[in-house]
């Protein structure tokens, strides 16, 4: 293993076998697992397979690590969030800040791997589906640095309301293809790349954003990703002498999530909070709360927690966050709710956006609207578990693509300065809104 | 439990005769895909009578489901506007049984999600009762199964799953080993929908496969004219239609039974034009 600033377990460590991985056949206990089209096994067994060399192979690991330090800037800092802490209870909030990594989120550490992979395979395309725009950017960016052809599809409406990261990918020399099929968000996105990817897999391969889909993506996300918690662990560790009492994620199709809860697993005094996207609350039926508000189906290659109606028809979730406006999620999210391993927790749009201003008006920090939801769950634990609790947040991701919904939200600029777009639907609390 | 349909049969044994009936004749079966409840329910029952009226030997009546990554836009566009006309997972269970009871011959084609979530035994003891004879599944590969060929075999109807180009030997072997009825052989790679040639990795497919079982091979993905129909019953035991079908539908029955007709023909190597 390479070694990284500050002794910090670099990412390759990731990788490293752990005792936590699915069966053969990619399941998490009862979920995960491969519900997909048969044109489409060969090539999830061919990542598998390369998957599984790779992993092994010190040249791989060598230069994986290489980029994460000297290209996307790892390790991330821990942030000791003082002044947020008054709001919390007095507990003491770590922000883990992946908000800081190039492109601005932990997308990157997920990509650089997959892309490194497809060079791997002899493939010369990539193609990935994006929400929010943050992983459409970060595999745009990868592309463009390992010099493979890029296509990204993305919802029509999230194209709109995250303008600004598809000029973003356009910039990387991407082609982003807007969505207009079904809700015409992340999970159409999701539908579209599937059905480029089986007519395209002998020289493409797709970059899947999340620690979702079939096997072994959420696996193989999920080890990119572990070195989020791998850092923390240690840093936190180090800095204070103690695990903390709790490590707080948001979680859409929870890739964050799981690669900060991963390395404290068997940690079983620290506890795992996922925070959902509760939209206008669960009881309203618009959200995006797999795990809380959803039953068990099959979406996009694994049997997991999903909206869906009584007839097995997905049901289109609704947050203000685009990247967590997914209505299923990752299986291993689904195996460590119902072990109890991880708890689930809904956060509103009013409860993210509070927190959201919050941290941008305390700590000087614009988080990403995804991000905030993690920040609200850890301001409702502190308030609960009080001064002497430690909490660990994964800022996920930073908030500039987000200044123009949260403008509209907090009402601070004259909208005749903004594009035409619908306000948001509740108006309810529209005094809180006031930055 | 095995659901006897008049005669002592069972809907296995029905599916059988449709292939060894047209083997009998020399010729291809003619298998023709369109979705319940396009352009309504009572729309698409008739719109499969018209299709079994003029010729074609099995029908696949799709079951609209929200997410289907294997359609491209033409029955992508179908089965939304079903769906949006609240087509329902009994509504496809109805309109099999109007056509099982005028002599039509149906399985079903589905996402796995509806059916798990319907109850896979439920689903297969309600779709035998219902007079249908199998289920495809374009999305439950046999791996992760987890009791539906217990059911279907229960109940006697076919689970029926697919094959593509890019299936391996391995692959092709055990999931012929759990197939009834007949194979699915996805001609090309990429999704449903018309196109203009038929692939050579379809007859590479078939071949593949015979080497394996001897089942019925059914040949799907881009078939759309007589002389394509033709041509794919020249090495296969099915010819599948969908989007082409599909595409005629939105002109009304009429259209569906001149392309049918054509297709018809064709399976019978006779046919004019391409």
């Amino acid at each position: 293993m390479s070694t990284t600033p500050g002794g910090l377990p670099p990412a390759s460590a990731g990788l490293a076998e752990h005792g936590h991985n699915p069966d053969a056949g990619g399941h998490f206990g009862r979920y995960g697992g491969r519900f997909m089209p048969e044109a489409l096994i060969a090539a999830v067994d061919e990542v598998a397979a390369e998957y599984d060399k790779a992993r092994h192979d010190p040249e791989f690991l060598a230069e994986l690590d290489r980029l994460q330090r000297d290209y996307a800037g790892r390790p991330s800092p821990v942030t000791d969030a003082r002044r947020l802490s008054e709001h919390a209870g007095g507990a003491r909030v770590l922000l883990k800040r992946e908000d800081l990594n190039h492109t601005g989120s932990h997308k990157i550490n997920n990509v650089l791997g997959q892309a490194l992979l497809t060079k791997r395979m002899g493939k010369t395309r990539v193609i990935a589906e994006t929400g929010a725009g943050q992983h459409g950017v970060a595999t745009a960016t990868a592309a463009a640095l390992l010099g493979l052809d890029c296509v990204v599809y993305m919802g029509e409406v999230d194209t709109e309301r995250q303008a600004l990261n598809v000029a973003r990918m356009r910039l990387l020399g991407a082609e982003v293809v807007p969505v207009t099929t079904g809700s015409r968000t992340l999970k159409d996105a999701l539908n579209e790349a599937y059905r480029d990817w089986v007519a395209s897999v002998e020289h493409t391969h797709y970059v899947l954003g999340t620690a979702a889909g079939p096997h072994p993506f959420p696996m193989m996300v999920r080890d990119f990703h572990r070195v989020i918690g791998l850092e923390a662990r240690a840093q936190v560790l180090e800095q204070y002498g103690r695990l903390p009492d709790a490590v707080l994620a948001c979680v859409g199709g929870g890739s964050n999530a799981i690669g900060i809860f991963h390395p404290f697993l068997d940690d079983t005094a620290v506890r795992l909070v996922g925070c959902e996207a509760a939209g206008d609350g669960v009881d309203t039926g618009r959200h995006a709360a797999s795990i809380t508000g959803g039953s068990v189906g099959a979406l996009h290659g694994a049997l997991t927690y999903v909206l869906q109606d009584e007839d097995g028809q997905t049901i289109e979730s609704h947050s203000i966050s685009a990247g967590l406006d997914y209505p299923g999620v990752g299986p291993e999210h689904s195996f460590l709710r119902d072990v109890g391993r991880a708890e689930y927790v809904p956060v509103t749009d009013a409860e993210a956006m509070d927190a959201f201003r919050l941290l941008c008006r305390t700590e000087g920090i614009i988080p990403a609207i995804e991000s905030a939801h993690a920040v609200a769950g850890a301001v409702r634990l502190g308030r609960e578990l009080g001064p002497d609790a430690t909490l660990l947040v994964n800022l996920s991701g930073r908030g500039d693509k987000d200044v123009d919904t949260a403008a509209r939200w907090f009402d601070v600029v004259d909208p005749a300065s903004l594009p035409t777009e619908e306000p948001p639907a509740d108006d309810a609390g529209a005094g809180e809104r006031e930055l | 439990m095995t659901v006897t349909q008049p005669g002592g049969s069972t809907g296995l044994t029905v599916l059988d005769e449709v292939f060894t009936t047209a083997r009998a004749e020399s010729r291809a079966a003619l298998i023709a895909y369109l979705p319940a409840g396009y352009p309504t329910v009572a729309g698409s029952t008739g719109l499969l009578t018209q299709a079994l009226d003029a010729g074609a030997d099995l029908v696949e009546v799709g079951l609209p489901y929200s997410d289907p990554v294997l359609d491209g836009p033409v029955i992508q566009h179908a089965v939304d506007t079903a769906l949006r006309g609240g087509v329902r997972v009994r509504d496809t269970l109805s309109v099999v049984e109007t056509l099982a009871a005028r002599g039509g011959r149906a399985v079903v084609m589905t996402y796995w999600n509806p059916v798990l979530r319907y109850g896979p035994e439920a689903f297969a003891r309600d779709l035998a009762a219902a007079g249908g004879l199998g289920v495809i599944t374009p999305d439950l590969v046999p791996d992760e199964e987890h009791g539906w060929l217990a059911a279907t075999e229960a109940h006697g109807i076919a689970p029926i799953f697919l094959i593509a180009p890019s299936s391996t030997e391995q692959r092709i072997a055990s999931t012929t080993a759990v197939t009834r009825g007949f194979l699915y052989a996805a001609s090309t790679m990429g999704v449903t929908g018309a196109r203009d040639a038929v692939s050579d990795t379809a007859r590479t497919l078939v071949e593949r496969a015979r080497r394996h079982t001897d089942l019925p091979v059914g040949v799907g993905l881009g078939v759309r004219s007589g002389g394509q129909a033709a041509e794919v019953a020249s090495f296969a035991d099915g010819v599948i239609v969908g989007s082409a079908l599909v595409s005629a539908a939105e002109h009304g029955r009429a259209a569906v039974a001149r392309l049918t007709s054509e297709l018809a023909a064709g399976v019978r190597g006779n046919h004019t034009g391409r």
